[in-house]
């Protein structure tokens, strides 16, 4: 199997230059490295650009309905564990009117994969602001600044008990390529959000983090066992109370030993990670912020089914309506 | 039974309507349906009507608190519980006022008296004790200490006051059972397993059940006492039925005939709760049950295992199925098949949870975006939900289409002796999958929207079936490759197609039966939960000398083939409905004839007078 086999005959129509096509060669790229079949993988979406996905996988897809692709996925993998069930969604369908379902999956830990495609507008309605648009964003349905409070997209994973949770970019495939197959690898609901440029509606809008003059100062990739520093070493995420602080680690006062090492496994930081956002002399974080092994909703309720299965053995149709007080009329 | 030879007169009666009634706390539920499995178990024809509060428990003593349970048996056919109770046993003042009025002259009114002290009467809005004020002079009221004579029998029983009251429904359910000489047997076997770890409450429920049994053949109260023969049913094994059970057991008859696993996305709402309580509890017959987040995931969950090859199946109420709309679009799109069950309650929005209606029809038909037919189809009674249930899933199967099922809450509360049918005498449900062999019939491929030529249903092709990678979804499907498709003439051609697989389901529709008369006079159209009001009345009016027939619609879309014909053989045709006239509005569209339209929107079921006042006006 090759890229190729997993490209449908369809042809894409996403506009020309937007950072779909990137993803959608890097998932293209790394179905072939699964190791799965590829009946057996299926891509289910909302609405909106993102969700046009599944038309171009040369796998078995479905194009939902807005918000809802967790809730179809959910019913999917619970009753057919074999399949290899990806949700692709943006931040209007994820966050917006899919919110609830998001949360739920999280919590119940389907083992699924979802991808989140960030752009922080909504691109099919033509150019309104989104559930994570900057605070006072201008827009057509905000011509005088948006009034409300984005999301974070990983602290609220996080909050809703997600078991994976990683950040990665459409302008660096090499690392989404690594993200999205740790987030394959992982065994449960997999959370990986993707900055993905919307080059028509609001182009630009994580050139900070994606750009060559600009991506080493302002990012910082997290690794499990490592210490949190970037720009090239020069500087050093170091923790200071329940937060972390940036440190100088050229002048001699600190050193990457005194930064924090990167624990996976660990929710509290990845709590305090997920806090670093969008902040002001801050690196946004990319990479797995968090990891954690958790019975699966759909490994429980087939073993909860073969449990009752064992216990009451195959149900018996005709002791079933015959159950109760029944009487004979002859 | 420890029935000693009665010393009062026996009176042979062919049916009594029995309606139990007080707090939501004081048991009113339990008792009836006790009630109903000793006339079930004399061997009686029965129907009941359970009417609660939809709050838990309300404060109590006032009138929104009463909860009620009617029922109606007999030797004779009982297709309705009961126009006008026989007996009401009232345990508060509130629950007297709230029923007083199905009581007709001369019937009989157990009250608790102890009750009946100003604190009560006050709740109940009762300026004056209507046991003294000759209010009640011409109903036979029989006062009873009930809580009282509880309290007696249990005084050495250690057990607190509390517990101790609330037994007393047992002492009502007791001497209901000694004045209809029905059996206490079923009770004392319920009670013995109910109450399996905690002896001291058993042995307390039967010491009181009996005391109320004995109470009536010892007391100077009750001058006569009545016996109701056993009811000449068709021969065969039965069993009394709640619809909620029989509809579970459809949908699981469903799986096993389909050879499918059943996959039920619900989440909980009234009156359809009880679906999900009864399916959740059999996953050895291959139900797995998913309680979603909301109405929208669970049938989206429901949507997503249809199209892993699974019978999807949600259930609702009418608020529910408001919010599930969007997704039945796409199981129409989508051609999955997914049966949507709807337990129809008092609308609109919140409404009366806990009462019944019909008003969902034209929500169910119409209630979505675009030209979305489907497949509707009410079940009628009790033991018919299963029927119908198992009716629904077969449709949905063979014509690759979601289904809405409709029920209601009196139907699913309600219960009657059923008879029980064996799998066998279901039809097969042939599920076929498309394989690779699936593949080679196209050049190009797979195409997932290849149609059946006889049901037009597309191929079924389930993920992780090699060589069938296909992609669905809610955008407009071109013919046969179900690409995506915005191509004006093809949008016309898919809608047809669409709206022609559901028209072909009339294939498979029986042969309308009418009851009655086969023409003449009148015919009663009628669907769901209003066939046993209807088909009294038919009986009642016949008597006359009128030809008056009645039919029951289980299939609401699309209607029966021979319909027209039926209609044409009678003179007036009249459809009366628990709503404000939706299905008639189909019927006078679609035939162009002078229906009437009969109406009623009180949250209760028809009475069968109502129908026969029916019936007398249309042809009068």
């Amino acid at each position: 199997m090759s890229r190729k086999d997993f490209e449908s005959d369809q042809d894409v129509r996403w506009c020309p230059g937007c950072g779909d096509y990137a993803i959608l060669a890097t998932v293209q790229r790394l179905m072939p490295e699964l190791g799965v079949d590829r009946e057996k993988i299926v891509f289910i979406s909302g609405i909106g650009c993102s969700s046009r996905f599944p038309y171009y996988m040369n796998t078995y897809g479905f194009h939902s309905i807005h918000g809802r692709a967790p809730a179809l996925a959910t019913g999917l993998k619970a009753s057919c564990p074999d399949l290899d069930v990806w949700i692709v969604t943006g931040d209007g369908d994820a966050l917006s009117i899919g919110g609830n379902h998001v949360i739920h999956l999280m919590r119940r830990n389907v083992n699924v994969q979802m991808l989140l495609f960030n752009n922080q507008i909504y691109g099919l309605t033509k150019g309104q602001y989104s559930p994570t648009s900057e605070l006072g964003k201008v827009t057509k349905s905000t011509p005088y600044g948006s009034l409300d409070h984005p999301f974070n997209p990983a602290a609220l994973a996080l909050g809703a008990d997600a078991t994976f949770v990683a950040r990665t970019m459409d302008r660096d495939p090499k690392h989404m390529k690594v993200i999205l197959k740790r987030a394959h690898a992982h065994r449960g609901a997999a959370f990986a959000e993707i900055y993905q440029n919307c080059n028509i509606f609001n182009d630009g809008a994580f050139f900070t983090y994606t750009e060559k003059e600009s991506k080493p100062e302002n990012t910082v990739f997290v690794q499990h066992g490592k210490p949190l520093v970037f720009d090239g070493g020069r500087k050093g995420l170091r923790l200071s109370g329940f937060s972390v602080e940036v440190v100088d680690l050229t002048n001699g006062q600190w050193s990457a030993s005194d930064c924090v090492v990167h624990d996976e496994t660990s929710r509290d930081l990845a709590s305090v990670l997920a806090r670093v956002f969008f902040k002001p002399g801050f690196p946004q974080p990319f990479g797995v912020f968090y990891a954690e092994q958790r019975p699966t909703y759909d490994d429980e309720i087939q073993k909860q089914m073969e449990l009752v299965m064992d216990q009451r053995g195959t149900g018996d149709m005709a002791a079933l309506l015959n159950a109760g007080d029944t009487w004979n009329i002859n | 039974m420890a029935t000693q030879a009665p010393e009062k007169s026996v009176k042979l009666i062919p049916e009594a309507t029995i309606l139990f009634a007080g707090d939501s706390g004081d048991g009113m539920q339990l008792t009836g349906s006790q009630f109903t499995l000793a006339a079930a178990y004399a061997r009686n024809d029965l129907a009941t009507l359970p009417d609660f509060p939809a709050e838990i428990r309300a404060p109590a003593g006032t009138t929104y608190g009463v909860s009620g349970f009617q029922l109606r048996f007999g030797s004779v056919d009982v297709r309705t519980p009961g126009d006008d109770v026989d007996l009401l046993v009232a345990m508060n003042p509130a629950a007297l006022k709230v029923n007083l009025a199905r009581v007709h002259a001369h019937s009989a009114i157990i009250v608790n008296t102890d009750a009946f002290e100003r604190r009560n009467l006050d709740l109940a809005g009762y300026t004056s004790n209507p046991l003294e004020d000759g209010s009640l002079e011409d109903r036979h009221v029989i006062p009873v200490k009930l809580t009282q004579l509880t309290r007696d029998a249990l005084k050495d029983t250690g057990l607190g006051h509390k517990e101790i009251d609330r037994s007393k429904n047992m002492f009502a359910l007791g001497l209901a059972l000694w004045l209809y000489s029905r059996p206490m047997e079923p009770a004392l076997e319920w009670l013995g397993n109910k109450f399996a770890k905690r002896p001291e409450v058993r042995d307390a429920n039967t010491q009181v059940l009996k005391k109320g049994y004995h109470y009536g053949e010892t007391t100077e109260q009750f001058i006569v006492r009545y016996d109701v023969a056993e009811a000449q049913m068709p021969p065969g094994r039965y069993r009394a039925i709640r619809g909620a059970q029989a509809m579970a057991m459809g949908l699981v008859a469903a799986g096993q005939k389909s050879g499918l696993t059943i996959f039920y996305g619900t989440y909980p709402i009234t009156p359809a709760s009880d679906l999900l309580h009864e399916l959740s509890r059999l996953k050895n017959f291959g139900v797995m049950t998913f309680q979603a987040e909301d109405e929208i995931a669970a049938i989206g969950s429901a949507l997503g295992a249809s199209f892993g090859g699974h019978l999807g199946i949600t259930g609702t109420s009418g608020p529910g199925l408001a919010l599930k709309s969007e997704t039945l679009g796409l199981a129409v799109m989508t051609e999955l098949p997914l049966v949507v069950v709807n337990m129809q309650r008092g609308g609109p929005s919140t409404g009366l949870p806990t009462k019944t209606e019909q008003s969902d029809l034209l929500q169910s038909l119409f209630g979505r975006n675009g030209e979305a037919p489907l497949p509707v189809l009410a079940a009628s009674t009790p033991g018919d939900c299963f029927e119908t249930a198992f009716e629904a899933c077969r449709v949905a199967l063979t014509y690759m289409t979601p289904v809405v099922l409709l029920g209601d809450g009196y139907l699913g509360n309600g219960s009657e002796p059923w008879l029980i049918p064996s799998l066998d005498s279901l039809p097969d449900i042939d599920v076929t999958f498309a394989d690779a062999s699936h593949e080679a019939n196209a050049e190009e491929g797979f195409l997932p929207y290849l149609r059946d030529q006889k049901t037009l249903a597309r191929p079924w092709a389930r993920p992780g079936t090699k060589g069938l990678e296909h992609r669905l979804g809610g955008l407009e499907k071109q013919d046969k490759t179900g690409n995506v498709s915005y191509d004006p003439e093809n949008h016309e051609l898919m809608t047809r197609l669409r709206a022609e697989k559901v028209e072909r389901v009339a294939d498979i529709i029986p042969k309308t039966v009418v009851h009655g008369d086969e023409s003449g006079d009148v015919l009663v159209v009628g669907w769901g939960s209003t066939r046993g009001a209807i088909e009294a009345a038919v009986v009642e009016a016949r008597k006359t000398g009128k030809r008056v027939g009645s039919i029951n619609l289980r299939f609401l879309n699309p209607l029966p083939s021979d319909l027209g014909e039926v209609l044409s053989r009678f003179e007036h045709l009249i459809v009366p409905e628990i709503n404000d006239g939706q299905l008639v509005m189909v019927l006078r569209s679609r035939f162009l004839l002078p229906f009437k339209s009969v109406t009623k929107m009180q949250g209760q079921p028809f009475k069968s007078s109502e129908i026969v006042s029916a019936i007398e006006n249309a042809s009068s």
